[in-house]
């Protein structure tokens, strides 16, 4: 998370946070998911008991709502990110009842689809120490952005091992595109005015990938043996100045 | 959704190979997960004939096959028990990789006979099919063939996955389309002339004046004297390679035009209809209906249904009846095209907890011209392969307002996506795309969405469709501007905290544990947690059902798992969040560890010992001081909370504050965790303590003595309840700055000391300003430290 902090902050981007029990509003309605979505099915939220004004707390599927604080509190320019837990309802070798999501957003004048490639692209290369790594961008569908894109990675998958960077296959790291102007307007913005692009990432996958862990659940059960294995030195700081640890 | 390549070749003429089309969904948004060519596996798969077969010496159940491989003669053991002289079958030669059972073959020696490839089975061939023994072809199979291309099963299958905006991708049509914009084709006509029918159906639908607004429309047609036999073949073989099981002509019908156009249908057998009048209402409150897929669902009084003389029988747009669905015999159909309202319809299909393939594509939403447009072709259609006449179409509803106008500038495209497009360009993918383009006033376009894209409607869809089409490999590489020439700190302080105190424990010797925000209900409680409010009504289970209090039970849990694996001096730590309350102010930062078993190793220089409380308080002190809290500005009362040890634990307070908690935990909460030995812990409430003030850059001058330090030990008789703090404090007061540094060496309790009395030495450190310290200074001090001490915390000089 720090490593992954330490190359958006060298791009200006400070780091936002925010609860982790939310409205259904911030999570959902006012990131353009009204309750019938089909988009929602793919949440596996998890519900709290109703409140006394009957509405139902969520524990927040992403960590988006922060994106949607951040905008109803802030002017124009934004640039963040934010790390944080996000939880949902699914157990098994690649899904984990609570994950670490790190999301972007940059509100400015004229931030268009360029800025957003060419800052993924250098967030890949860097992540991954590679820097011919190749990356692809390709449409998709996120009911809080438009027009939306996902983002690949080269890799290859050949003798049974995945290699970052070589290889003809590709490997999905990434959600992106620029804010949809219904959430802007849900923000308080005028959106003929304000543009701006978002994107998010699951952090357990990019460590999974960087350093070759192979189950996300090992994450969770706190094995001595598993964090001497995966683990950091205390003083391994990631940064401009350190390098990318 | 999973189609075949010469199933999209029926809608999209088209040269390309199979490589470009996948690219080019890609491309198009539509991510390629699978792509399955059996042409790839299985091409060297070829037909053989058995020429005779003996069983083998050494074994009961093998045969020794002589089997002809194209006039070459190969022998090949063969444990199928109807391999038999004469008998065509399908061969995998030497070298052929078999996926039914992950193997390559190679040239064999089975108990003594040679053995040159295998003769196979469907199941080895990874196909479905009698697997009992090997494949029997029919006689007039050509030897020497491949069995795929023989057997016609050579159609790749590729499997792409539809972003739930794109409804109008759920048919292999809307596919086709969508890649004859993007010139990988071109879409093949379709014929939706009108079909008139030759006589009145004698059923008709009545729709309830209070659900019109969620049936748009709805059409029907009976088909009379219809024979529903099995399906053609062709048809099954491409149902099973999109994993759709056959079963009548007429339900295989409704399944392959709901594949193929993205148009779910209903067919009910109008035989088994009461009355002439099928219903579109909503639903009685507790109607059963026992659905297709043998299981009976109660629907509440918003839910739409279909029904006849006797009652609701279809979940509209979710799932039909068992009693007026189609049967073998069924003779006689009625078949219903409907647009339903798609919030009704998840609403329902996620009330009745049902998943099936019409709710998915009726919730993501249908061409909303499909009921009337395709009803002359489906009506065709069925009546080409299941006979009968067909009846003049029944109709309701008002039709779908679909059309609308977007005002579009086509600069925008340009401003969002840093791509520059010229004007006849972007006009021309929105033609291809369906779109109708219109000049309106100024550089505006009016733009119409086709029928099929109710998914478009704000001028951001519009950028989006324009330059998925252009290509996103279009878009220019640009970076962020630079945001301000001072370097921003992206991290507040607040943010910086955990951060440090992550260092400091770390490298203190602790290892970071991440657990779960949610633990079992029972455990909260014994952490004065489990509060109802913060119990989840969704689980994922009963061991992780309420959102924690303290992250202590996490790391006991997790301290208790290492141990049974056998490791030994436990020391955990986690930063992360504990709730008290669902608010959002209900949510503090917690910093808590653990640690078990030996603090200090013994080994050959030192004797080593085991943790203690003041292992803990160490801890806490330590991270009050990494967050600027100095060690005289907080206070310890005891005892600790109720899971601590009573003897042996405290609440550290700063103000007013308890800001955190330590000490040995409790014998009956280690019980609890199943942990054998004393445990230390520590907790501190992050959010609790301040930040340390603006920091002023520039520093007060600093002065420092040239001259000796001098060093004055005092022993103090105190009564054993007088903390140690509190001496410290009364020495500190009458010293004041003179004083540098202040230890206690020695604490007594015993013989020569009064009962009830201890014992404190202290050593303190004087520093002399301008001058050297006179006797008679070092005097006055020493009388002002006793006569403080006796003062605050009625102490003596020890004798």
């Amino acid at each position: 998370m720090e490593e992954i902090s330490a190359i958006f902050s060298d791009m200006g981007f400070v780091i936002a946070e925010g609860p982790e029990i939310e409205t259904d509003e911030n999570n959902f309605t006012a990131l353009n998911i009204p309750p019938e979505h089909p988009a929602r099915q793919e949440h596996d939220t998890f519900y709290l008991k109703p409140n006394k004004s009957g509405i139902r707390p969520v524990l927040r599927t992403h960590t988006s709502p922060v994106q949607i604080r951040t905008m109803r509190s802030t002017k124009p320019p934004i640039r963040i990110i934010v790390p944080g837990r996000t939880y949902r309802s699914d157990h098994d070798a690649t899904h984990s009842p609570m994950f670490h999501q790190c999301e972007g957003l940059v509100i400015g004048p004229e931030i268009h689809m360029g800025h957003l490639k060419a800052t993924l692209i250098n967030f890949c290369r860097s992540f991954f120490g590679v820097d011919e790594l190749p990356v692809r961008f390709r449409p998709s569908y996120f009911p809080f952005t438009e027009p939306s894109a996902e983002v690949d990675i080269g890799c290859s998958r050949d003798g049974g091992g995945l290699k970052i960077g070589a290889g003809d296959g590709w490997l999905e790291i990434l959600g992106s595109g620029m804010v949809n102007p219904r959430v802007l307007e849900n923000c308080g913005y005028d959106s003929t005015t304000t543009q701006g692009f978002a994107f998010g990432m699951g952090i357990e996958r990019l460590a999974m990938l960087k350093y070759g862990i192979p189950d996300l659940r090992t994450f969770y059960e706190t094995d001595l043996r598993w964090l001497h294995h995966y683990g950091f030195m205390p003083y391994d700081v990631a940064g401009l100045h350190t390098g990318i640890v | 959704m999973k189609f075949t390549l010469n199933w999209l070749k029926d809608h999209l003429d088209t040269d390309c190979s199979l490589n470009e089309i996948c690219e080019g969904l890609v491309k198009l948004g539509h991510e390629v997960e699978e792509v399955v060519d059996p042409r790839q596996i299985l091409f060297d798969f070829r037909i053989v004939e058995i020429k005779n077969a003996q069983p083998h010496p050494e074994a009961d159940r093998l045969q020794i096959c002589s089997v002809n491989d194209n006039g070459k003669l190969l022998k090949i053991v063969c444990g199928a028990p109807n391999a038999r002289a004469g008998l065509k079958t399908v061969l995998a030669p030497v070298g052929a990789y078999v996926p039914g059972i992950d193997i390559v073959i190679k040239k064999g020696n089975i108990r003594g006979q040679e053995s040159n490839g295998m003769l196979c089975a469907f199941s080895e061939l990874g196909l479905d099919g009698d697997s009992d023994g090997i494949i029997e072809l029919a006689d007039d199979a050509p030897i020497g063939a491949s069995y795929i291309e023989y057997a016609e099963m050579n159609d790749p299958v590729i499997e792409i996955a539809i972003t739930p905006n794109r409804g109008d991708c759920l048919g292999v049509r809307g596919i086709a389309r969508d890649l004859s914009a993007a010139s990988l084709g071109r879409l093949k006509p379709l014929d939706t002339s009108l079909c008139e029918g030759v006589f009145d159906s004698p059923i008709h639908w009545e729709l309830s004046k209070n659900v019109e607004a969620i049936v748009p429309r709805v059409t029907g047609r009976y088909f009379r004297n219809v024979s529903n036999k099995t399906s053609p073949e062709w048809m099954t073989r491409r149902l099973i390679s999109v994993g759709q099981r056959p079963i009548s002509a007429l339900v295989d019908i409704t399944n392959y035009i709901m594949i193929d156009l993205g148009r779910p249908l209903h067919a009910f057998d109008a035989d088994k209809i009461v009355g002439n009048t099928l219903f579109i209402k909503f639903a009685n409150a507790g109607d059963k209906i026992l659905a297709l897929n043998e299981k009976e669902y109660e629907c509440t009084s918003e839910m739409l249904v279909i029904g006849d003389a006797d009652g609701a029988d279809d979940i509209a747009g979710i799932m039909g009846g068992e009693r007026t669905g189609i049967r073998n015999e069924t003779q006689n159909l009625f078949l219903e095209i409907a647009i339903f309202d798609p919030v009704s319809v998840a609403k329902t299909g996620r009330k009745l907890n049902i998943h099936s393939d019409a709710r998915y594509r009726f919730e993501r939403g249908l061409d909303g011209e499909s009921p009337d447009l395709l009803s002359g072709y489906i009506a065709r259609f069925v009546q080409s392969i299941c006979g009968g006449e067909i009846s003049k179409e029944v109709s309701v509803g008002g039709g779908v307002a679909w059309q609308r106008d977007i005002y579009f500038n086509p600069e925008l495209t340009k401003q969002l996506t840093g791509v520059e497009l010229v004007n006849l360009k972007q006009k021309q993918i929105l033609n291809e795309l369906g779109f109708s383009v219109e000049a309106s006033r100024d550089d505006t376009w009016k733009v119409m969405p086709p029928a099929w894209r109710n998914d478009i409607d704000v001028q951001a869809d519009l950028v989006e469709e324009i330059i998925r089409i252009a290509g996103y490999d279009k878009l220019p590489m640009v970076p962020l501007p630079s945001s301000s020439v001072i370097a921003q700190p992206s991290y507040s302080e607040e943010q910086l905290r955990p951060i440090y105190l992550r260092r400091m424990l770390a490298a203190t010797g602790l290892n970071e544990a991440i657990t779960f925000s949610f633990m079992a209900k029972s455990d909260a409680e014994l952490f004065n947690g489990g509060d109802d409010a913060l119990t989840l009504v969704n689980p994922i289970s009963s061991e992780l059902d309420c959102m924690r209090p303290s992250i202590l039970p996490n790391l006991l849990n997790a301290l208790s798992r290492n141990m049974n694996r056998g490791i030994k001096n436990v020391r955990l730590f986690e930063i992360g969040p504990v709730f008290h309350d669902p608010d959002e102010t209900g949510q503090t930062l917690s910093c808590a560890g653990v640690l078990n078993g030996d603090y200090q190793l013994g080994d050959w220089q030192d004797k080593g010992r085991s943790v203690d409380v003041f292992d803990a308080k160490n801890l806490v002190e330590k991270i009050c001081k990494t967050l600027s809290i100095s060690s005289h500005s907080i206070q310890i009362s005891t005892p600790g909370p109720a899971w601590f040890h009573p003897g042996q634990s405290g609440n550290v307070i700063l103000g007013k504050e308890v800001i955190g908690t330590f000490g040995m935990v409790h014998p009956e909460i280690l019980d609890a965790f199943d942990i054998k030995g004393p445990v230390a812990a520590f907790d501190c409430n992050i959010n609790a303590i301040p930040l340390p003030r603006r920091k002023n850059v520039s520093r007060a001058l600093l002065k420092l003595s040239s001259f000796q330090p001098v060093e004055r030990d005092f022993a103090f008789v105190l009564d054993v309840h007088v903390s140690a703090a509190k001496l410290l404090r009364a020495v500190r007061a009458a010293a004041k700055d003179r004083m540098s540094n202040i230890s206690i060496f020695d604490v007594y309790e015993g013989a020569e000391i009064e009962p009830g009395k201890k014992s404190i030495a202290v050593k303190i450190q004087l520093t002399p300003g301008e001058a050297t310290f006179t006797e008679a200074e070092i005097q006055k001090i020493s009388a002002d430290i006793i006569s403080s001490v006796k003062k605050q915390c009625a102490g003596i000089l020890r004798a």
